[in-house]
């Protein structure tokens, strides 16, 4: 019921008095309205649930997120072990 | 898919984890209020994942599931009056009432359509004059402000052929009334990422505070989930209990101010009757008197409706958190998705309907 899913604004315009606009899925292309997100831009990402956007994307709070994980990872390679905390396999010798 | 597949990596999925085991050094119970969740922690097995020290348990947020039987009764009898064509999510097509559902109604020859959003109901209206076009308003914060823009928009076009049946229900009233229960197992909350979307996270900083829980606000995907878990365990570990957000690249701290503007022009604050629960007080919307007009309850004069759910369901403490949908006596035997005695085996959020989908055996 509270599903939502991202996609990119791809033309904005109006009907019947409200701000609408066309969203690609990665390839499918549905319409949704966007009075709640005045401020979106083409090009930029949009959470859409039940044909309205609820909420733009944070590309910089999402880059965050993955530099945390690729510390993370980072960090158990530094280790000598791979993320399930296991040693690395030794090469074989040749 | 960009924003998607990132959160499905399964390294990252892992590192949390062990992140987690590192962690836990006691039994911790954690529960997942959104139906959205539920489905996805029972279908990628995040909760088989966890260290055995973290019990998952499954919330109430599944507005399919907890709409009242009456209201079910209530839109079957609308949707069968001949001058009406009854609009709805599809997920609300299957729940059964006391007698039949919606497929039924539909099957009768009734003008059952299902929409993907409330305005396509409102164009439904524009382009049927004749007819009385009946919008069954379900959902939580994350449908309201959709289901008050469609009010809003019918009021601004002057459509007179328009209502919405209303059985709209709020997510923090229902978290206290759990914490408050002299039951109550759950130490720590992950809060649903789209109902934060639109109200944000400020009335959730009380219930941490009062009831001494960490309540973190959490996405849908395995990942968001598992570093949901991650930063709710390390709150409990601690001794802490402050909202935090998981869900930074969508939700903010005050939420989506214009949604919740229009919410307030359109809705009022209500009791309402959650399936399985019984009445919450202040835990729901309705349509405010000047929207009258528009109330689907008022135009069809429908009174008050009182019905009994299954007796061997179980529902309502599985709503509850209080029991796994496969501890009870009737999972996969008389009831299951083709044959649901109680709502949380129709929609995929519910706990039962996950659990049988996802083959979890039942506890003899």
């Amino acid at each position: 019921m509270c599903l939502a899913i991202p996609g990119k604004v791809i033309e904005i315009y109006e009907q019947n008095g409200l701000k609408m606009g066309r969203l690609d899925y990665a390839g499918t292309v549905n319409t949704a309205c966007l009075e709640y997100v005045p401020e979106v831009r083409l090009g930029q990402y949009a959470l859409v649930h039940a044909g309205f956007a609820i909420s733009v994307l944070d590309e910089e709070e999402a880059r965050k997120t993955y530099a945390v994980w690729d510390e993370l990872v980072q960090a158990a390679a530094q280790e000598g072990t791979d993320i399930f905390g296991m040693p690395f396999e030794k090469s074989p010798p040749g | 898919m960009k924003y998607l597949d990132e959160y499905r990596n399964p390294e990252i999925a892992r590192h949390l984890v062990q992140e987690i085991r590192g962690l836990t050094t006691r039994p911790w119970v954690i529960m997942e209020v959104c139906g959205g969740q539920t489905h996805s922690i029972i279908k990628n097995g995040i909760d088989q994942i966890l260290p055995k020290e973290i019990e998952l348990v499954h919330g109430p947020g599944c507005p399919v599931c907890v709409t009242p039987l009456e209201q079910i009764d209530k839109a079957l009898a609308i949707a069968s009056r001949p001058e009406v064509i009854f609009t709805s999510f599809g997920d609300m097509l299957r729940v059964p009432g006391s007698r039949q559902d919606l497929f039924m109604v539909k099957s009768a020859g009734g003008d059952v359509r299902v929409v993907y959003s409330p305005l396509d109901a409102v164009k439904i209206a524009r382009e049927n004059p004749h007819k009385q076009v009946v919008f069954f308003a379900v959902g939580f914060e994350t449908t309201a402000p959709n289901n008050a823009m469609a009010v809003w928009q019918a009021h601004r076009e002057g459509l007179r052929n328009f209502s919405i049946l209303v059985s709209h229900v709020l997510v923090p009233p229902a978290m206290r009334a759990l914490l408050a229960s002299p039951h109550n197992r759950v130490q720590g909350y992950l809060a649903a990422g789209h109902v934060c979307t639109v109200m944000g996270w400020e009335e959730y900083e009380p219930i941490a505070a009062q009831y001494r829980v960490p309540i973190v606000v959490t996405g849908f995907e395995p990942v968001d989930i598992l570093e949901g878990v991650l930063l709710t365990v390390r709150q409990l570990e601690r001794g802490e209990a402050r909202v935090e957000n998981q869900y930074a690249r969508v939700v903010r701290r005050e939420g989506n101010r214009p949604a919740q503007e229009l919410i307030r022009k359109v809705f009022e604050i209500a009791p309402r009757k959650w399936r399985g629960i019984g009445e919450i007080p202040a835990s729901g919307l309705r349509l405010r008197p000047e929207f009258r007009d528009y109330d689907a309850e008022t135009i069809f004069a429908l009174g008050e409706l009182h019905v009994e759910e299954p007796a061997i369901c179980i529902s309502g403490l599985v709503l509850q958190g209080l029991k796994k949908p496969n501890e009870c006596a009737a999972f996969g035997k008389q009831c299951t998705p083709q044959t649901p005695l109680g709502a949380t085996m129709v929609s995929s959020e519910g706990a039962c309907a996950a659990y049988f989908a996802y083959q979890r055996r039942r506890v003899e």
